[in-house]
């Protein structure tokens, strides 16, 4: 049987369609809910095997990127929400859905309401909104999404706040330690990118793409994946054929599918 | 006022010494050339109002106003809180403070979502808030007077936002009631020029002829009108709506020499551009000139659709907000012929951003303000739909210091022939999306006017800032609307507001329409107000009785407002009601076909020099080629546009398979963008390019629009484009249509436009023109701008996998110059930068072969033999290649022609022509297939990266890749050292 993600769509959402196509393509079965609906309707979420929350400008980025869908998540659905992360089910932000995920107190780890975050996606050091393409490299072996990922894997960002912050730098170490890095911005050789700009495009400490949260379970990333699984994506097929993102979503739909 | 009410600030501050956004400020204050100030630190404010207290509103800050990792946040309640004051005092001892906050009824939708917000955390009794900036500048000279300035020129703009030098009042905006005040405007027995006063008092722009049609009819139905119906007609009958310019009856005087213009034309419109769609007559074009886009054939399944328009005087004098509306308007275009929109285009003219701030005249603002504002409009609007902004063209000049020009194109894709056109009497008049308030108003007038020192002020009203998210539901609610066929008609709010789409939704049937029922921003608005509104984000659509239910469902699955403000009748009029009283009832006859023809009269100037005329060689002067190679690559119009394409998302919807830069580095120009969209299955692209050249159009606008037609056409070839499957959009901005030689200008235009039009067999599907594009300062003199043409490409292709790019790719590769190559210098760059060594001649001819060298290119294209290709434009050979170096990151080996002198064939500009990278293993191929067509040898691809040039066997110069770079980019270069 094929397994079934929920796309969260709140205003502003735009990579709902891109993301939908790149799970259709790793061989899920993909349903777009209104976050609005999926409140009134009391939409029963448990017929769900993965939950992703795709990138754009959920609520016009009102307050900062991210956080009214963040408040969303840890009122309408909280429950829900708590249900995925309980049951380990694949669950992935991009971009505005990371943004989401880590005000949401969802990622790097679970937080309790009131406990000072240690961690948050700001304004990139440039000051400004950056589309361009990047080389990203799978670290994490525990998070279900980048384990096994040999290949590096070539994606646009487009985001203006991106920018991976801590509140001490022993956190950066403990995610290290803890294997919760799951991507990371390389040159496209795949040597670090050493916070050298634009192949760390947004000033992100450690280089830092993606994490995911303790279990491994829940992956958050600014790049887009998604805007690289056909060949007419790619910038210079020329030079540089392949590195495609759609494995990472392979990964996530064998998962789902195991469950 | 209830006494138990409190208002509350809670004051943001980043806690990092250097904060990105507070440097970005610093940076601006440095870049406008003001002297003086070391340090600005930026707090976001927000104002919380309510029957809540301190601890609520502190929790509120704690848990949504503030990121706890970046920045902290301190909440007081106003007037009360000495503690608060103290931060103040202390500050306001080293630095000076500006406060800014957005004038009532600026859209402000932060302040909408935090109370929503505010419920969800479960604090209830909040009822309002708005939000403001606050700056702290340390500096020398840091006197009041700077400080105002810095208000003024950088941190506020009057049109939309209001500053004080201590602690701000906030301003909230109230629940909506609207008044039923009408005046009447007399205009039965009143003189010419009493007419006039009248027009003029109302900024109506309506001419003498035009006022005394109004009067007739006036006598006819036997009374004076309603300020609600004089409004509409003005609005209706203004140039932005009706392009009374174009469909004027013109009478031509001065024939220039070379070439002959009819003595007169009935109607310049049909008889130029629209005739030569009808002539070109193409099968696969399905739509031009009569809806808000025009259509074109696909893929046998869907349909593309194409609008560019111009936003100029709104983005003058509040460029984010000008810009912003002005590519939310061009999109719902687009949405007005029910295709969801897949990609936006932004061309810019601007001021020399280096123009000196006491230079400005009288009200203007900086060209490098405005620039930057203008971006910032269409990167936040267009990023935020998820529309991938694609293609584009930036060109200053000091001409538009005062009158910039901002062309905003969308494109579109639906399945062939879903846009519906079957409205019934009986259907109900349905307006979806935004509140209005007194956004816009006049702004369809307002835009056919001439600027002055005061418009800034009048026509505030006439700017607002755009809210995308609010559009973006409108296209999550329509596309399924329509697949659910739920509407008869559709139609989008621009410029003239309801009055303007609704009055044209019912202008064959008529219709009866209740304006109590509008939603409002805030109180007082009377109703012509309501009617003339330019809110921006909403449509308008037909719905039968029995489908709005479900389009009612639909709307609260996204979260879309729907109103129904009436029904399509049978009447022949346009009535429109305020409750039970009625404010305008016109004959839909009169309104729509009562205005009278305007009648012009052309002067057509004589070019100074004739195109290609040019001098020998001898005349030309010594140059130091490699100096005047580097000079070219850093001019502003020539130099890389990497830092703007940058801030526009080019990848969302994943299907940008050109990208607007290209190249192994990523940052080669490319001539176009090649899109493949999702929605169609098979493997078809399209392509859009332009072309636009004001410093020809300066000398010669009939050469200047066939060169900017070719140039535009070529940019789509030179990605892959098929040439008999382009179509073209012109747009036009131009000056005062009543100054002979403006309107002398605009004929040749048009007529070249056709003669092109039908030679290339590439039709024209949709187009806008923008007059008085002047300016009229305090000083008194007329600032006009270039006759400016802009021509916008939609081109096809087959397969996507035949797309170009312009990176050199392989060394040891062929270079051949394709198209007849006859460089002249009049209106080149290259005498643009060395104007005391200008070289006085007429621009180049456009050669009449260029189709068929076009046409035998695209035959090389689809076998696949092409590994790059660029076009020649600004700059010429010299900088087309160069261009190829820089992308491919190798270096290029080129022989100068021995019949041409180097100076003319490096930096000489000409049409038609091609730089085109092939492998010597399909050289016999290539050359086969381009036999008897001009196509000469030109070079080879190196290793080594440097771009050297040779004239019989001899160099003449080389420069280094890296210098190219350095030059090009006006920057050292990054990431070279990988």
């Amino acid at each position: 049987m094929k397994s079934k993600a929920l796309i969260l769509f709140a205003p502003g959402t735009n990579r709902d369609q891109d993301v939908a196509a790149a799970l259709q393509m790793a061989g899920a079965e993909t349903d777009i809910h209104p976050v609005r609906s999926l409140y009134e309707k009391k939409q029963d979420w448990s017929t769900y095997q993965m939950l992703v929350v795709p990138g754009g400008f959920s609520y016009a980025d009102a307050l900062g990127a991210g956080r009214l869908l963040a408040l969303d998540l840890t009122s309408y659905f909280s429950n829900q929400v708590q249900e995925f992360l309980a049951a380990e089910k694949p669950v992935i932000g991009i971009c505005n859905g990371f943004q989401a995920l880590v005000k949401a107190g969802i990622l790097p780890e679970t937080r309790e309401p009131g406990e000072t975050p240690r961690a948050t996606l700001t304004f990139n050091q440039s000051n400004h909104f950056e589309c361009r393409w990047v080389t990203l490299k799978a670290v994490s072996q525990k998070c279900i999404w980048t384990a096994g990922l040999s290949d590096l894997l070539d994606c646009p960002v487009a985001h203006g706040e991106g920018n991976f912050t801590v509140l001490d730098d022993q956190y950066t170490k403990a995610l290290l330690e803890n294997d919760q890095v799951a991507l990371v911005y390389s040159k496209p050789d795949g040597n670090p990118a050493d916070g050298v700009y634009p192949l760390n495009p947004n000033g992100s400490i450690g280089d830092i793409a993606g994490v995911c949260n303790p279990a491994g379970n829940v992956l958050g990333l600014m790049p887009h994946p998604e805007n690289n699984i056909w060949t007419h994506q790619v910038p210079d097929r020329a030079n540089r054929p392949d590195h495609f993102g759609l494995p990472l979503f392979v990964n996530g739909v064998r998962y789902a599918s195991q469950l | 006022m209830n006494n138990l009410q409190k208002t509350f600030c809670c004051v943001v501050r980043p806690k990092r010494k250097n904060d990105p956004r507070s440097n970005g400020y610093l940076a601006d204050v440095r870049a406008l050339g003001i002297t003086g100030v070391e340090e600005i630190i930026c707090n976001d404010l927000y104002f919380i109002r309510g029957i809540v207290n301190l601890n609520q509103v502190s929790r509120l800050a704690g848990e949504l106003l503030h990121d706890p990792v970046t920045h902290e946040v301190e909440t007081y309640i106003i007037n009360t809180s000495a503690e608060s004051h103290e931060v103040i005092t202390q500050m306001t001892a080293s630095h000076g403070m500006i406060d800014v906050a957005l004038r009532p009824g600026v859209t402000d939708p932060v302040a909408d979502q935090i109370v929503r917000a505010a419920e969800l955390l479960g604090i209830d009794g909040i009822n309002a808030a708005s939000t403001g900036l606050r700056f702290f500048v340390k500096g020398e000279g840091v006197s009041e007077k700077k400080l105002r300035q810095l208000a003024e020129r950088l941190f506020a703009n009057a049109v939309i936002q209001r500053y004080a030098l201590e602690p701000i009042t906030p301003s909230f905006s109230e629940a909506a009631e609207a008044s039923g005040q009408v005046e009447t405007i007399r205009v039965r027995g009143l003189s010419s020029s009493g007419l006039l006063k009248t027009s003029g008092d109302r900024r109506a722009a309506l001419n003498l002829d035009e006022m005394l049609a109004i009067q007739s009819y006036c006598l006819r139905e036997g009374r004076d009108l309603t300020d609600v119906e004089f409004e509409m007609l003005a609005q209706t009958w203004s140039e932005h709506c009706v392009h009374k310019t174009f469909k004027s009856r013109v009478v031509v005087e001065h024939v220039r020499s070379d070439r002959t213009f009819p003595a007169a034309y009935k109607h310049l419109f049909n008889q130029t551009i629209r005739a030569a769609t009808r002539d070109v007559n193409a099968n696969w074009v399905l739509s031009s000139f009569r809806e808000n886009a025009g259509i074109i054939e696909f893929d046998g399944e869907h349909e593309l659709s194409f609008k560019v328009e111009t936003h100029n005087h709104p983005s003058a004098i509040e460029p984010f907000g000008g810009a912003n509306t002005g590519i939310g308007g061009v999109i719902r275009d687009v949405i007005g012929v029910s295709a969801k929109p897949i990609a936006s285009t932004d061309v810019l003219c601007f001021g020399p951003s280096k123009t000196r701030l006491d230079d400005l005249p009288t009200g203007v603002l900086h060209p490098r303000r405005i620039a930057s504002g203008v971006i910032a409009g269409i990167e936040d609007y267009g990023n935020k739909m998820g529309i991938p902004t694609v293609n584009g063209a930036l060109w200053y000049d000091p001409g538009y210091i005062a009158n910039p020009l901002v062309f905003c194109g969308s494109v579109g894709i639906a399945p062939r022939g879903s846009n519906p056109h079957g409205i019934v009497p009986g259907d109900r008049v349905i307006l979806l999306g935004g509140k209005t308030g007194r956004d816009g108003l006049r702004g369809a007038t307002f835009s056919s006017m001439t600027m002055d020192a005061q418009t800034g002020e009048v026509s505030g009203a006439s700017v607002q800032i755009g809210a995308p998210i609010v559009e973006k539901g409108l296209v999550d609610v329509l596309m399924p609307a329509r697949d659910l066929g739920l509407y008869h008609a559709i139609t989008d709010c621009g410029a003239g507001g309801l009055s303007s789409a609704v009055g044209e939704m019912i202008s064959e049937t008529g219709g009866d329409i209740q304006l109590a029922d509008v939603p409002l921003k805030y109180p007082g608005l009377v109703p012509w107000e309501i009617w003339l509104s330019e809110a921006q984000e909403r449509m308008v659509i037909a719905v039968p009785p029995e489908s709005v239910a479900e389009l009612q469902g639909l709307c609260d699955r996204f979260e879309v407002s729907l109103t129904d403000i009436g029904c399509v009748s049978s009447t022949g009029r346009t009535r429109v009601y305020f409750h039970d009283q009625i404010v305008l009832d016109l004959d839909n006859q009169f309104l729509h076909h009562g205005l009278p023809q305007r009648q012009y009269t052309a002067t057509i100037r004589q070019p100074r020099y004739l195109p290609g005329e040019t001098v020998d060689g001898s005349q030309l002067p010594e140059i130091d080629f490699d100096k005047t190679l580097l000079d070219l690559l850093s001019h502003p119009n020539i130099a890389s546009r990497e830092p703007i394409i940058r801030v526009y998302d080019h990848e969302v919807q994943g299907g940008t398979v050109v990208k607007p830069l290209c190249g192994i580095r990523r940052d080669g120009p490319s001539d176009g963008c090649v899109i493949k969209p999702q929605m169609g299955k098979g493997r078809q692209a399209f392509v859009l390019s332009n072309g636009l050249n004001p410093e020809y159009g300066k000398e010669d606008p009939y050469e200047m629009t066939r060169l900017v037609m070719d140039e535009a056409i070529r940019n789509a070839v030179a990605c892959g484009a098929d040439p008999s499957r382009i179509a073209v959009l012109d747009n036009f901005c131009w000056g005062d249509p009543t100054n002979p030689e403006t309107m002398g200008d605009l004929v040749q235009s048009a007529q070249a436009c056709y003669d092109t039009a039908v030679r290339y067999q590439t039709p024209f599907i949709s187009g806008k023109d923008s007059f008085n594009n002047e300016y009229l300062g305090m000083d008194g003199a007329r600032h006009a701008i270039p006759p400016t043409l802009l021509i916008s490409a939609l081109g096809w292709m087959p397969d996507w996998e035949q797309a170009l790019t312009m990176d050199l790719k392989r060394t040891g590769s062929l270079l051949f110059l394709v198209g007849e190559f006859k460089p002249a210098f009049g209106g080149s760059h290259y005498n643009l930068i060395h104007p005391e060594r200008k070289v006085e001649e007429g621009l180049p001819e456009c050669a009449l072969k260029n189709p068929e060298i076009y046409r035998a290119f695209y035959s090389t294209v689809t076998r696949g033999i092409i590994s790059a290709c660029h076009d020649l434009s600004e700059g010429g050979l010299g900088v087309a290649a160069a261009e190829m170096c820089m992308g491919g990151r190798r270096g290029a080996r080129i022989e100068l022609p021995s019949d041409i002198h180097p100076a003319r064939a490096l930096f000489g500009e000409t049409s038609g022509c091609l730089l085109v990278e092939v492998r010597p293993a399909n050289r016999d191929l290539f050359l086969s297939l381009m036999e008897s067509i001009p196509c000469r040898f030109i070079g080879n691809v190196l290793e080594e990266p440097v771009f050297k040039t040779v004239l019989k066997g001899n160099e003449v110069f080389s420069v280094g890749i890296p210098e190219l770079l350095r030059a090009w980019k006006n920057e050292s270069v990054e990431g070279e050292t990988e």
